[in-house]
């Protein structure tokens, strides 16, 4: 039976079940199938912080969401075109984001009155007309799926917890994603359970076989590729871009990386990659906390090593102490912050930018730090060897401020050559660099270069240049300490000077204003980049007018932005905090700054960010 | 003394001359209080740092926080003074990434046990090559006389009007429990005893944990010195020394025997002959004779206070351990390349 194949320019999909339904790994393998088919994509993955919480109960939804076109697309998409929904936990928590009108698969199995009782539902759904706005298919996956591995020497748990390859076998019949990939990516996973892999690949493609004969879809969808630039592709991740950043940045630096960290969600995945690559000389110490981890860090960047700590918000505040200590030290060090929800333990799997300030100024002391945020997952990369560039020329701890949205997401990414990557110059000191009265030379420490106001890097091992340095205020120059005013005064502004010089080495800010007569600025920083560019895109299909412009550093910030912000009438700045940049700014440029503040766990939806840009328009 | 002396510093480049106690005496002057037990060892380590043989610039200090930890600055190798308790873990870094370096640990009863309490027994357990020198003077002094974990229980200080309430810790028992791999204590004052410790630390593959009776004249002043006294120390002080029955008193006439419930007491040696006293194991695998000699000393009276060497045994250091652990990665499956890394196994190409 041949179906009706309908062009589509763009599908979000959301995968919906309980934590213990493998959504996240349906959602994945989908991912994969429509990066290779060309399609421009962005994921978002939602997950509890709970490993398993009670099965079919509302905290336990675990849901995927994926936004694929045949064009460049920004960000995971507001609302999903097709729900998946595997019980009626999944559907109640999704359902407030499906517009009218959108697919929904329920796994009618799943749809007992003990599973509704729990999520709260009187009646059931699917037969009570509450969900007459969408269009509905009720299938019975799981049931479906235990008759298909009938055959198989498995339990019948075994065989239903193959209902989401069902599941994916029929959103990929729907979709017309190739199926080669899942078929090898099942058989390497289950190599060593034959059976078990059996009957995940009769599962696979039952539900492709089930969508290609049902009555129940008369369309088939299909989404071209995506005209991107000329390359190579894969799909990357945020945590994932991160770790190769880093090992790429040990190798651009020939520095030994050592990674210094305790696990802490959403950054524990940079931990587990990273120790994956001992071949590149890579050193991880998971550490006894987050003090130590920083710590050693610490330790082996005195010592010549790229030093790396990651962690989350919490994490940072264990960290602050040692972090005033590597800005006095003035050694190079990371902390990547996977900024979660907080305060405290906070909302651990969600994202949110609420650690901006930490990273300003949650130290004692006047103790500035750079600040450099990726703003899209595969961005994390290039984010990543930049904050070791400055951290290394500049000889100063370097914040990275990633967020669980990237850390999680993911979309295409066009490979890099890596010969085309920029060296980064350690320049170790091996020579006596002061004249003493007495004609001699000797060694100081804190004999800065006039350009970057760096000091001398000299590690241990290199003969003559033995030097005792620590937390306490040293001398200008010759580095001993110094209790004397004057000196503390000149060594705290200078190191103020030292963070402020980085903006030197950094690009201009372009504003993005195609129509060249925008009067209202849209601003941002980090992974609200997508959002807030597809808004842009929203609001200039309407024929307005609205200028865009990001930044990736944040501290300092880029010498231009001061003149850009007093070019427009209004600037608008989205945050997911209650507006940490806007005051930073207001401050520094005695700016008025329209903030537009979310604190949800989730990225900002772009038809909302398009609404906050047009009532702003409108009332000019 | 030959370097061979210090098969655990075989990766450390060796001096190109003989060396001396001058070489290891930086410009800083030194700012203790006059008295202070710190003096003594600082000179006592400038005088035995020679007999490592070790290029200078291939030695770190690491220090917390403290009226200790301001040894680095006095010592013309690398140093690096760092913040309160966090010294292990710093230097758990360098010296993981840097066989090439004799890394030190200058800390204090405070900052050892207190504040950096987790930090101190994770290097031990994990054997970082590290020789860990905790200054015990059992009060803590850059604060100006506070009780420190140390200290006996109802001792009256600025923060204990009325008597501290904490039971203290014994740091060699605290050693033990946290698997170290080398455990030692000696007292400031006996130079000839604190070099022989240090030398036996020196060549432990490992992390060493030494802990120095030290005296703080100005905030608890003779805390050790029943143990300092000739007239009381011979009777109080036990010296351990590897494969020697444990035997002391001014007439070696007292003595260690294991009773048969397994617990040590201390007895007179006419009493139960010298055949039933025990003779120390520093090797042994297990450590509960090391133990169980740790708790003998009474924190009081100092009664049956063991000096010397309670263990010291072979295992792999940490920064051992990941080298062999990259380099048979390396050897399986090849050094990495970054190009390789980077496109992955599943990509699509756009033309």
């Amino acid at each position: 039976m041949s179906k009706q194949v309908v062009q589509l320019s763009r599908v979000v999909i959301r995968f919906a079940g309980d934590s213990g339904d493998g959504m996240q790994l349906a959602g994945d393998r989908f991912t994969s199938e429509t990066a290779g088919m060309g399609n421009d994509l962005s994921t978002l993955p939602d997950f509890p912080a709970e490993i398993r919480a009670p099965a079919g109960t509302l905290p336990g939804v675990s849901a995927f969401q994926l936004h694929f076109a045949d064009h460049d697309i920004m960000t995971p998409g507001d609302s999903p075109n097709v729900l998946v929904a595997m019980n009626p936990a999944a559907l109640k928590a999704n359902l407030n984001d499906v517009p009218r009108g959108a697919d929904i698969i329920v796994n009618t199995d799943e749809f007992t009155k003990r599973n509704l009782v729990k999520v709260g539902y009187e009646t059931n759904p699917i037969e009570d007309g509450s969900l007459e706005p969408f269009k509905v298919h009720p299938i019975a996956l799981t049931s479906m799926t235990v008759e298909a591995l009938k055959d198989f020497d498995i339990s019948k748990k075994e065989a239903e917890r193959a209902k989401n390859m069902f599941a994916l076998g029929l959103l990929c019949w729907l979709y017309h994603r190739p199926t080669e990939g899942t078929v090898d990516f099942l058989t390497a996973k289950f190599g060593k359970k034959p059976e078990i892999m059996k009957a995940n690949l009769r599962a696979f493609e039952a539900g492709w076989s089930y969508g290609e004969t049902t009555e129940e879809f008369s369309i088939q969808y299909e989404i071209s590729p995506a005209p991107m630039k000329a390359g190579t592709y894969r799909n990357m991740s945020g945590n994932l871009a991160l770790s190769y950043g880093l090992i790429a940045a040990s190798k651009l630096s020939g520095l030994t990386l050592f990674l210094g960290s305790y696990p802490i969600t959403p950054a524990s995945d940079i931990l587990h990659e990273l120790s994956r690559h001992k071949r590149f000389g890579v050193m991880t110490f998971q550490a006894e906390d987050e003090i130590a981890g920083v710590g050693a860090a610490i330790g082996a960047s005195y010592g010549g090593a790229l030093g790396v700590t990651t962690t989350s918000g919490p994490g940072v505040a264990l960290k602050s102490e040692a972090i005033g200590l590597a800005v006095s030290l003035e050694l190079p060090l990371l902390v990547v912050d996977v900024q979660r929800g907080g305060p405290s333990t906070g909302l651990p799997t969600k994202t949110e930018q609420s650690d901006l300030l930490q990273a300003m100024f949650g130290r004692n002391g006047e103790a500035p730090v750079p600040i450099v945020a990726p703003q899209s997952p595969s961005d994390c990369f290039y984010a990543a060897i930049e904050a070791a560039r400055i951290a290394i020329t500049y000889r100063t701890p370097v914040f990275l401020l990633s967020d669980g949205y990237l850390a999680n997401g993911s979309e295409p990414w066009c490979v890099p050559d890596v010969s085309a990557l920029a060296k980064i110059e350690p320049n170790f000191a091996t020579e006596l660099n002061h004249e003493a009265a007495d004609g001699t030379m000797e060694f100081w420490p804190y004999l800065r270069d006039p350009e970057t106001l760096a000091r001398p890097w000299a590690v241990p091992g290199t003969a003559g240049l033995e030097h005792r340095i620590g937390g306490i205020e040293k001398a200008d120059g010759a580095g001993t300490i110094s209790y004397d005013a004057d000196n503390h005064d000149k060594m705290v502004r200078l190191r103020q000077a030292k963070v402020d010089a980085v903006a030197r080495s950094i690009p201009e800010l372009v504003v993005d204003d195609p129509a060249g007569d925008a009067r209202v600025l849209i601003l941002g920083w980090g992974s609200t980049y997508g959002p807030i560019g597809a808004a842009c895109r929203l609001v200039r299909g309407e024929g307005k007018s609205v200028a865009q412009v990001h930044l990736r550093h944040v501290n300092p910030l880029p010498s231009n932005l001061g003149t850009i912000l007093k070019k427009y009438d209004c600037v608008i700045l989205p945050e997911m905090n209650l507006g940490q940049l806007s005051m930073l700014l207001r401050a520094k440029y005695l700016v008025d700054i329209i903030g537009y503040n979310q604190v949800r766990g989730m990225p900002f939806k772009s038809d909302e960010l398009a609404a906050v840009i047009n009532d702003v328009l409108e009332s000019m | 003394m030959t370097t061979d002396a210090f098969p655990a510093l075989s990766l450390v480049p060796k001096a190109d001359a003989p060396q001396s106690a001058k070489d290891f005496k930086s410009d800083q002057e030194v700012r203790w209080c006059p008295g202070c037990g710190d003096y003594a060892i600082l000179s006592t380590v400038q005088s035995f740092l020679p007999d490592l043989g070790l290029k200078r610039e291939n030695i770190v200090f690491v220090s917390g926080i403290g009226c200790s930890s301001r040894f680095p600055y006095y010592l013309d190798t690398f140093g690096l003074h760092s913040i309160h308790g966090r010294a292990p873990a710093i230097a758990t870094g360098l010296a993981t990434s840097r066989p090439d370096l004799s890394v030190w640990v200058i800390t204090g009863d405070g900052d050892a046990l207190s504040i950096g309490g987790n930090h101190l027994i994770h290097a031990l357990r994990r054997n970082v090559n590290l020789k860990i020198l905790l200054f015990n003077n059992r009060i803590y002094g850059l604060t100006k006389g506070q009780y420190s974990p140390t200290s006996e229980r109802g001792k009256i200080t600025k923060s204990s009007p009325q008597g501290s309430l904490d039971y203290s810790f014994n740091p060699v028992s605290l050693a033990l429990g946290a698997e170290a791999t080398f455990v030692a204590r000696t007292i400031d004052s006996d130079r000839k005893h604190l070099t022989e410790v240090l030398t036996a630390a020196a060549g432990h593959e490992g992390a060493a944990l030494v802990e120095i009776y030290q005296n703080c004249n100005i905030f608890n002043d003779n805390a050790w010195e029943p143990l300092k006294d000739s007239d009381t120390s011979d009777d109080l002080m036990m010296r351990l020394v590897h494969g020697e029955p444990i035997r002391f008193g001014k007439n070696q006439e007292k003595g260690v025997v294991r009773k048969s419930d397994g617990h040590l007491e201390v007895v007179e040696v006419a009493k139960v002959g010298l055949d039933n006293i025990i003779s120390h194991d520093a090797h042994a695998k297990d450590p509960g004779l090391a133990f169980a000699l740790s708790r003998l000393s009474n924190p009081r009276t100092l009664e049956n206070t063991p000096i010397g060497v309670f263990r010291d045994i072979t295992r792999s250091s940490y920064d051992r351990l990941m080298r062999e652990q990259i380099a048979e990665v390396t050897a399986d499956q090849g050094a990495g390349d970054l190009q390789t890394l980077l496109l992955g196994k599943d990509t699509w190409a756009v033309s």
